[in-house]
């Protein structure tokens, strides 16, 4: 009987859970505002489910498609449908929120309901944006998500909060506001009309096709973070309670590489193609210098913060190479590093709740206190790494290949990060789980407990599923990826 | 003799304001202080008979009366309508500060009557006297408003300057009129709007009239460089007052503007456009930036209102029934947001404490979840963040100014949006991330909370469905051109 409305569904359940959670009010109600959330969740990612059984892999025409007027004054819609690109993501996130939820039930215990509505409501707005085929209704839950962002971030988040807070809401405002006037400019060129699908066909000069490439691109390139709009990012993860931390990663920075490939690619190929060189020198920027600036920190959670920008390096990267493998490895990537980050943020988090410090020196030896979880924590080390046979490999080799093929360099440079994100990452997990305990406290360390162990075993088969057999990911995306070079491929000059 | 009735029907709804006004007069100096309430509840049902008259009379097409001096079309219809809504609201939100400062007499509602039925002639002027005759009814009664309480001496200097400045925008305005009349020899703007289309040799003393008026509308807008009387005002006039001055009077100058500029010196678009834009942007540059710098609320929103303005001009600017429209649902929605905020300021004070300080706002969020999440949608609101109404106000006049070709007027308006929204959400900062200093009981009455809820709930539903309201305004300027 929903067989029609599966993605408002998937929009709507976890925003009206959210709203259920904060009618259960205050802190005394807790624990019933716990298990209303992870009902929500749950039922958010059930409802999710049937866009995989249900999705045809071999067209790439927009599918669970839903039009309905919603501002016939200017011609804009409530439209909704997905593609091999967007359906992957919309499950990510449906996965994520529930993994959040079950993160956060013992750590925040100040204002529960609203931090646990606060992330329901946000999953409901990121689905929507995965979903939207109308580009103000996009714009909506594009910004919309700010708002929840922005109280987890100040609300529950560490000592320099409101700062982070701050940065991380203008930043992203500011890209956002311009891509609006692009929006509104498109709108009149089209004749009158915010439909994305209608902008991929809609003829474009030059000039204004290069204007709007830097406002989508200032707007998505914050949003991902590319170098150098991406000084947001480190201080908002340092800041973020552990479940903003993983929403942030896993889910929020796909947006900005999603608007890539819904925006900027099919509706600027001209300028898209002219300014790819400045595309790919910043993605390889971030790959090579972050990388190595990921390299001298201190701080755990910036480590992966900055260990993030370089993966993001490699999406940005791979959809600019403007072949299949390259798009695909990017979104490949985009996937793998949702498992991988939010699964090294909760490994932060299990820490960070023992002992109150996310700096590395403050740790050493943890393996013997919790053998267990240096299990987790080494295999998604070396994912985050790109071992082979785990989901990092797979995006990261595909995005070489590609580059390999346009020119050597590119994958000379783009393959430091084998090197790069290996040093950085087991360099810092020798530091903490190994060697001698220095600190008094750390023996008083206990292992991980279920819950956790729950979170983090989910995490794991993601990973070595997405690693050992990754052709279902890609089977998916394939037809809608050619389809989208084939966009890209017309030139829309008048 | 039914003639002359007849001639008079189109007015009913003002007549009748003016009738009641002169009734809640006397009755009020008959009664004693146990009986103030008279006066409110009287005032209340003055709005709710003028909209019933309003409602009942609507007109689906402009029909002129007494001699042409008055208009009723459904543009007018449509804003008194918003005009009632609007004054009523305030009366609410006002009754318990009002009594706890001594000021709950029945001056207060007359003046306020007052205001509205100038506000009422205003948007229903079809003739330079008639718009000139609302403007100053309306303003002798909001100088007279502001200092009502006599013994504030911040509310006494306010007034004053509130009265100087006006008074020399009224001189000005009136002497932009008194060239057009030059120029075509009749103050009707029907007349005008057809004579100046035929086209006129006197173009020297028309764009030094255009440029009166335009300096006259701006002050009563203030819009920058004729904005200074407004933080004055907006901090020293009581809050009530403060409230009254923020929301309707925006309705009434709203038409005023499209009345003069978009009926009757239409075909002068070009002559007035670029006068606009630089009004425009100094208004959204100014107003932003000085409102960060700003330690009480009011005077913060008083800035904003300034920024506020400068936006709503990029919809008058277009110079379209596009732009107009636009105009017209920023304005509505602008006054809704206004009414909200400077609510919320009524309705956490207390007697003695006014809790027009942004400190005043800290940890609102552990006092009362309810009243800081209404706070929150206004605050995002009013810095254009969907899925708020305040987004589609700002899209709407965006996409006026981007149609006449002015994309870089929109991204200045963007950038400048940005400015703003820093202190919006400095706002939020303080309601959700401090603790309070302040943890004694708000204090607000049960029809003020109720009328606060609908009020941010609205901004909200709005938001989530903006096409009612967008309708309407597209309809209002489509049937009244």
């Amino acid at each position: 009987m929903f067989g029609q409305s599966i993605l408002s569904l998937v929009i709507w359940v976890p925003i009206l859970a959210g709203v259920a959670v904060l009618a259960t009010g205050s802190d005394r109600n807790a624990a019933l505002a716990r298990w209303v959330a992870l009902a929500g969740a749950l039922l958010g990612f059930i409802v999710a489910i049937p866009l995989v059984t249900g999705f045809d892999t071999g067209t790439s025409a927009m599918q669970f498609v839903e039009l309905a007027a919603w501002i016939p004054a200017f011609n804009i819609h409530y439209h909704l449908g997905v593609d091999g690109i967007s359906m992957p993501l919309i499950l990510l996130n449906s996965f994520i929120t529930v993994l959040v939820v079950i993160a956060g039930w013992q750590v925040i215990q100040d204002k529960v309901a609203q931090y646990m509505a606060a992330f329901l409501i946000m999953s409901g707005l990121i689905n929507g944006v995965f979903a939207s085929l109308d580009g103000i209704l996009f714009y909506v839950f594009f910004e919309g998500m700010l708002i929840p962002l922005y109280l987890i971030v100040g609300v529950w988040g560490g000592p320099n909060r409101v700062y982070a807070a701050f940065k991380f809401f203008l930043y992203t405002l500011l890209g956002s506001l311009l891509m609006l006037v692009s929006m509104i400019y498109l709108y009149f060129q089209s004749g009158g009309s915010f439909d994305i699908q209608t902008w991929h066909a809609t003829t474009l000069g030059m000039p204004a096709q290069t204007l709007m490439f830097f406002a989508f691109l200032l707007a998505f390139g914050v949003k991902v973070p590319m170098w150098p709009v991406h000084t947001w990012l480190p201080d908002a993860h340092v800041e973020a309670p552990t479940g903003g931390s993983v929403v942030l990663a896993a889910v929020t920075l796909k947006v900005g590489a999603y608007g890539f490939l819904r925006f900027i690619l099919p509706i600027l190929p001209d300028a898209s193609a002219e300014y790819a060189w400045l595309v790919i020198a910043l993605s390889l920027i971030a790959v090579a210098y972050i990388g190595l600036v990921a390299l001298a920190q201190s701080d755990m959670k910036k480590l992966i913060a900055y260990s993030s920008i370089a993966h993001m390096g490699f999406v940005t990267l791979g959809f600019f190479m403007f072949s299949p493998l390259g798009i695909e490895g990017g979104l490949v990537q985009m996937i793998s590093h949702g498992f991988v980050s939010a699964a090294l943020f909760l490994c932060i988090g299990v820490m960070y709740d023992r002992l109150h410090s996310r700096q590395i020196k403050d740790y050493g030896g943890l393996v013997n206190r919790m053998p267990l979880f240096a299990a987790f924590f080494m295999l998604f080390a070396m994912a985050n790494a790109g071992l082979p046979a785990t989901s990092g490999f797979v995006g990261e080799f595909m995005v070489i290949m590609a580059a390999a093929k346009v020119n050597f360099w590119f994958a000379f440079v783009a393959a430091t990060t084998l090197i790069l994100g290996a040093a950085y990452t087991l360099w810092m997990y020798k530091r903490v789980v190994f060697g001698e305990v220095t600190n008094p406290r750390v023996e008083e360390l206990t292992d991980i407990n279920p819950r956790e162990i729950l979170l983090l075993g989910a995490l794991v088969v993601c990973v070595l599923a997405m690693g050992l057999y990754p052709k279902p990911f890609t089977d998916v995306m394939h037809v809608s990826v050619v389809d989208l070079l084939a966009h890209v491929a017309q030139s829309k000059l008048p | 003799m039914s003639d002359f009735l007849t001639q008079f029907a189109p007015a009913l709804p003002e007549i009748f304001v003016l009738a009641m006004v002169s009734l809640i007069l006397v009755i009020d100096a008959a009664v004693g202080d146990s009986k103030r309430y008279l006066a409110y509840v009287l005032s209340l049902a003055t709005v709710a008979g003028a909209a019933v008259l309003t409602v009942r009379d609507f007109s689906t097409m402009p029909v002129l009366a007494l001699g042409g001096l008055f208009i009723d079309d459904p543009l007018a219809d449509v804003l008194k309508l918003f005009l009632y809504l609007t004054v009523a609201m305030v009366l609410v939100y006002s009754r318990d500060y009002l009594r706890q400062r001594g000021l709950y007499k029945g001056e207060f509602f007359v003046l306020a009557l007052f205001a509205l039925l100038g506000m009422m002639v205003m948007v229903s002027a079809s003739h330079f006297l008639t718009l000139y005759l609302g403007l100053e009814l309306l303003s002798l009664s909001l100088y007279a408003m502001v200092a009502l309480q006599r013994d504030s001496s911040v509310a006494t200097e306010a007034a004053m300057k509130y009265f100087v400045l006006g008074a020399l925008a009224s001189g000005m305005l009136l002497y932009g009129m008194s060239m057009i009349y030059g120029v075509t020899g009749t103050l009707a703007l029907a007349d005008i709007a057809q004579i100046l289309a035929d086209g006129t040799d006197l173009r020297i003393p028309l764009v030094f009239g255009i440029v009166f008026i335009v300096a006259g509308l701006a002050f009563k807008l203030g819009a920058v460089p004729f904005h200074m009387w407004v933080p004055d005002v907006y901090h020293g006039a009581p809050t009530a007052v403060t409230l009254f001055i923020g929301s309707a009077p925006k309705i009434a100058a709203f038409a005023f503007v499209v009345r003069i500029l978009g009926q009757g010196l239409e075909s002068q678009v070009a002559e007035w456009r670029d006068m606009l834009v630089i009004l425009a942007v100094l208004s959204m540059a100014v107003g932003n930036i000085a409102a960060i710098a700003q330690t009480n609320l009011k005077r913060m929103l008083a800035y904003s209102t300034i920024s506020h303005m400068g936006f709503m001009l990029l919809g008058i600017l277009a110079g379209s029934q596009n732009g107009y429209g636009s105009a017209m649902f920023y304005v509505l929605v602008y006054t809704l947001m206004s009414l909200g905020s400077f609510g919320m300021i009524l309705l956490l004070s207390r007697a003695g404490f006014e809790a027009d300080k942004l400190d005043d706002f800290k940890g609102l969020n552990r006092r009362s979840p309810w009243l800081a999440f209404m706070m929150l949608l206004l605050m995002f609101s009013m810095a254009g963040v969907p899925p708020t109404v305040g987004f589609y106000a700002k899209l709407a006049v965006l996409q006026a100014a981007v149609e006449i070709g002015y994309v870089w007027l929109a991204v200045a308006a963007v950038l400048f949006s940005l400015i703003g929204a820093f202190y919006y959400l400095r706002i939020v900062k303080l309601m959700y991330f401090d603790t309070p200093h302040d943890t004694s009981p708000i204090a607000g009455s049960a029809d003020s909370r109720v009328i606060m809820s609908a009020n941010g709930l609205a901004v909200l539903a709005l938001g989530i469905l903006p096409q009612p309201l967008m309708a309407v305004c597209v309809y209002a300027i489509d049937a009244s051109f």
